[in-house]
């Protein structure tokens, strides 16, 4: 395993390779992938911020966010960012994330997660997913990945409709 | 006070459930320890000198009686028999054994609490002002939002990997006290020239190696668009806060280097773009949660208690103690009791799981099972009938917590320090009890008035020195203790941080170069002029003088 996402092991479409169909490629080249007609995958550092994606939201089907370190929590933010401002492709966590930090990723935005080989042998599928389902609900209404909030849960049982 | 619904209930069940597995995932080499240190570090367990120390979040400093038993039992079964009161209205225990810790956090959640977020990278534990409820300066109760917030902050998916940590306290009153100034964010509540209520947001406050007070971002912020608003401020922060530094990685670094206005205009382009019913609580949610903190069925009481008014002038000792513990209450005939964790010679902030019990006893038996910790590391009976206070008083006595000192010079905040701390540099507690020590007497502190001196084992400041009227900071200089002494420091509105007056000293000088600025201000204020205001009418001059007369009298 070194892709996974809320449903477990997930099998690689996309390749780094020079001249590979689909790739995905660094953000240097992105202009340069821009100007053909394949669907374009981008790998971009936590330093790459919204206004340099927002023109291409159409045009990326993939965006892979590079976590230089569990801690570096500054992925989260970026893929909320680019939620927020209405980006529908695929958004793809790259680095040693560990895994109580997936039910994040996906609440933040995430689709998947691509892991280095050494964090995968460690800690296996099933504990991602087991650590994904940690908590039945969290407080936070912005941050769901298709459940209810408890705030809107306490909402419901209280019969209000929003 | 709030009560966990069902929703809460499970949410803290599956935390402890989470952690005991993060252990268990730890020692079967899953998890590195690089892995598992913010893990742990996230539910309150600290690595310190000798031992772990577990850290447990008193949220805003409120307690019931049954939670402060609990806190008992736990320092009597797993600990030494006491407990650490701290300067963020937790409380920390400093002997358990990590495998006990999992059964500790089970302990914890039978009676609604937790040590979620009180370390790491993360946002906080939310303070808020100990008299919140009760005070008669009070615009609005502080109590309700501050828990909004702990619910919103807790296991915040975006937020949980910060570049630092991240400090929330809240204040319903013009008059602070909670720091508010000295936190990453501050919040008081306001009312604006329209007669609405809102909230005055300071951003980048903080003390540690870098002192800042708080600056305003946002004048005044609709009630409702609060956690908006605080999405807004994290998500900058957590974009754009240094992370090639520890030391440069709080939120004030990054008001400072870039600028308030420069910081404003980022919160409120992010701000304007958020879409707030998705974020913030519906207003039947907040009224829900307000609904927890209604008062007490307080009896009607005319507002001065005949009986009080005569046990006073009976008895000397005990209407000294009236006079500097009991705060003024909004409701008529009630008083809110600080009782002092500043015992003279004792540990500031300790007590002992037998005081523990005493306290929750007395809060059911005269204040509605109610207890606050406050950042000055005491702790409150809110909610106290003025006719009580003497039989009050007698009983704390017994429990050896009847200090009559607080607001006053023995009512020293203090780090634990050398003796327990792995970052600091020099003892704390042992200069705090030779301070007390040295100012005993309580007419002489009664004739002092109010002054706070702070003292720090180490230059993070857990001590708040900056912000004490004296603040003491312990440093190691070619391997010995060195003190460094600060004047002008203010904690409340007037926030101001301490300046250093002069070169570091031993621990033996401390208690005589603190009673040469003591005898300075004597000497030289107004009629009724405290301490500090003093030090804000003459300037530092004198006080250097003394001090520095001081040093050359040693040197000689």
């Amino acid at each position: 395993m070194s892709l996974l996402d809320r449903n477990g092991v997930k099998a690689e479409i996309w390749s780094r390779e020079a001249g590979a169909t689909p790739r995905i490629v660094p953000f240097a080249e992105l202009a340069e992938a821009l100007s053909g007609n394949q669907p374009v995958g981008v790998e971009i550092a936590n330093t790459v911020r919204l206004p340099e994606l927002e023109p291409h939201f159409d045009r990326l089907a993939l965006i892979a966010i590079i976590f230089p370190s569990f801690s570096d929590g500054r992925g989260f933010s970026i893929a909320k960012s680019l939620r927020n401002a209405g980006y529908r492709g695929t958004l793809r966590a790259v680095g040693p994330l560990i895994a109580d930090q997936f039910a994040y990723a996906l609440a933040c935005g995430f689709d998947e997660v691509e892991l280095p080989p050494d964090v995968a042998s460690r800690q296996p599928v099933e504990i991602w997913l087991a650590a994904a389902r940690a908590f039945r609900a969290t407080y936070q209404t912005s941050h769901q990945t298709g459940g209810q909030s408890i705030l809107e849960q306490r909402r419901a049982a209280r019969g209000i409709q929003r | 006070m709030y009560r966990y619904d069902e929703f809460d209930e499970a949410f803290v069940r599956e935390r402890v459930a989470q952690f005991a597995w993060q252990v268990k995932r730890r020692l079967d080499g899953s998890l590195t320890d690089d892995e598992f240190k913010p893990l742990r570090l996230k539910n309150g367990v600290y690595l310190q000198l000798h031992a772990y120390m577990l850290r447990i979040a008193i949220p805003y400093g409120t307690l019931s009686s049954r939670q402060l038993r609990q806190l008992a039992l736990i320092g009597e079964k797993y600990d030494r028999g006491y407990g650490h009161f701290t300067t963020r209205q937790n409380l920390q225990f400093n002997w358990p054994k990590l495998r006990d810790i999992p059964e500790i956090l089970g302990l914890l959640a039978d009676v609604e609490m937790h040590a979620i977020q009180t370390s790491g990278n993360c946002i906080r534990n939310v303070t808020a002002d100990q008299f919140a409820g009760v005070a008669a300066d009070e615009i609005e109760d502080p109590r309700p939002v501050a828990e909004l917030i702990r619910q919103w902050s807790t296991l915040h998916p975006e937020f949980d990997y910060l570049p630092r940590k991240f400090k929330i306290a809240v204040t319903g009153a013009p008059q602070d006290r909670a720091a508010i100034a000295a936190h990453d964010i501050g919040i008081g509540v306001v009312k604006n020239d329209a007669g609405a209520v809102g909230y005055r947001i300071l951003v980048g406050g903080g003390l540690g190696r870098t002192p800042m007070i708080g600056k305003v971002v946002r004048d005044f912020l609709p009630k409702a668009d609060l956690l908006a608003y605080l999405e807004a401020i994290l998500r900058v922060y957590n974009l754009e806060g240094r992370r090639d530094n520890k030391y440069k990685a709080r939120v004030k670094i990054l008001v400072h280097e870039i600028g308030i206005d420069e910081f404003r205009a980022r919160v409120e382009a992010e701000f304007a773009k958020l879409d707030g019913p998705t974020i913030n609580a519906d207003p039947e949610e907040v009224a829900r949660i307000a609904a927890y903190f209604a008062p007490p069925a307080y009896e009607k009481l005319p507002p001065v208690s005949r009986a009080y008014e005569a046990m006073k002038a009976a008895n000397p000792a005990f209407a000294a103690w009236a006079e500097i513990n009991t705060f003024p209450h909004r409701q008529p005939g009630y008083a809110a009791v600080t009782i002092s964790l500043k015992g003279i010679g004792e540990a500031p902030g300790d007590a002992t799981s037998d005081q523990m019990c005493a306290v929750a006893d007395l809060a059911d038996q005269y204040s509605f099972s109610e207890i606050r910790v406050t950042h000055a590391q005491n702790l409150v009976l809110p909610n106290v009938k003025q006719a009580d206070l003497f039989a009050l008083w007698q009983k704390l006595g017994a429990a050896g917590i009847a200090e009559a000192n607080v607001g006053l010079i023995t009512d020293i905040i203090s780090c634990p320090g050398l003796d327990y701390c792995a970052l600091a540099t020099a003892r704390s507690i042992p200069i705090a009890q030779d301070l007390a020590k040295r100012f005993a007497d309580l007419d002489q502190q009664r004739n002092i008035g109010p002054l706070n001196i702070k003292i720090s084992g180490c230059i993070n400041a857990c001590g708040h020195h900056h912000v004490g009227h004296i603040g003491i900071l312990g440093l190691e200089k070619r391997g010995a203790e060195s003190y460094q002494i600060t004047l002008g420091g203010d904690a409340t509105e007037n926030a101001a941080i301490g300046e250093i007056i002069g070169p570091g000293i031993t621990a033996e000088e401390v208690p005589d170069a603190i009673e040469r600025l003591v005898s300075v201000y004597l000497a030289e204020r107004q009629a009724g002029e405290t301490f500090i205001e003093a030090v804000r009418r003459l300037g530092l001059a004198p006080f250097k003088a003394a001090f520095t007369k001081e040093a050359a009298d040693v040197a000689a």
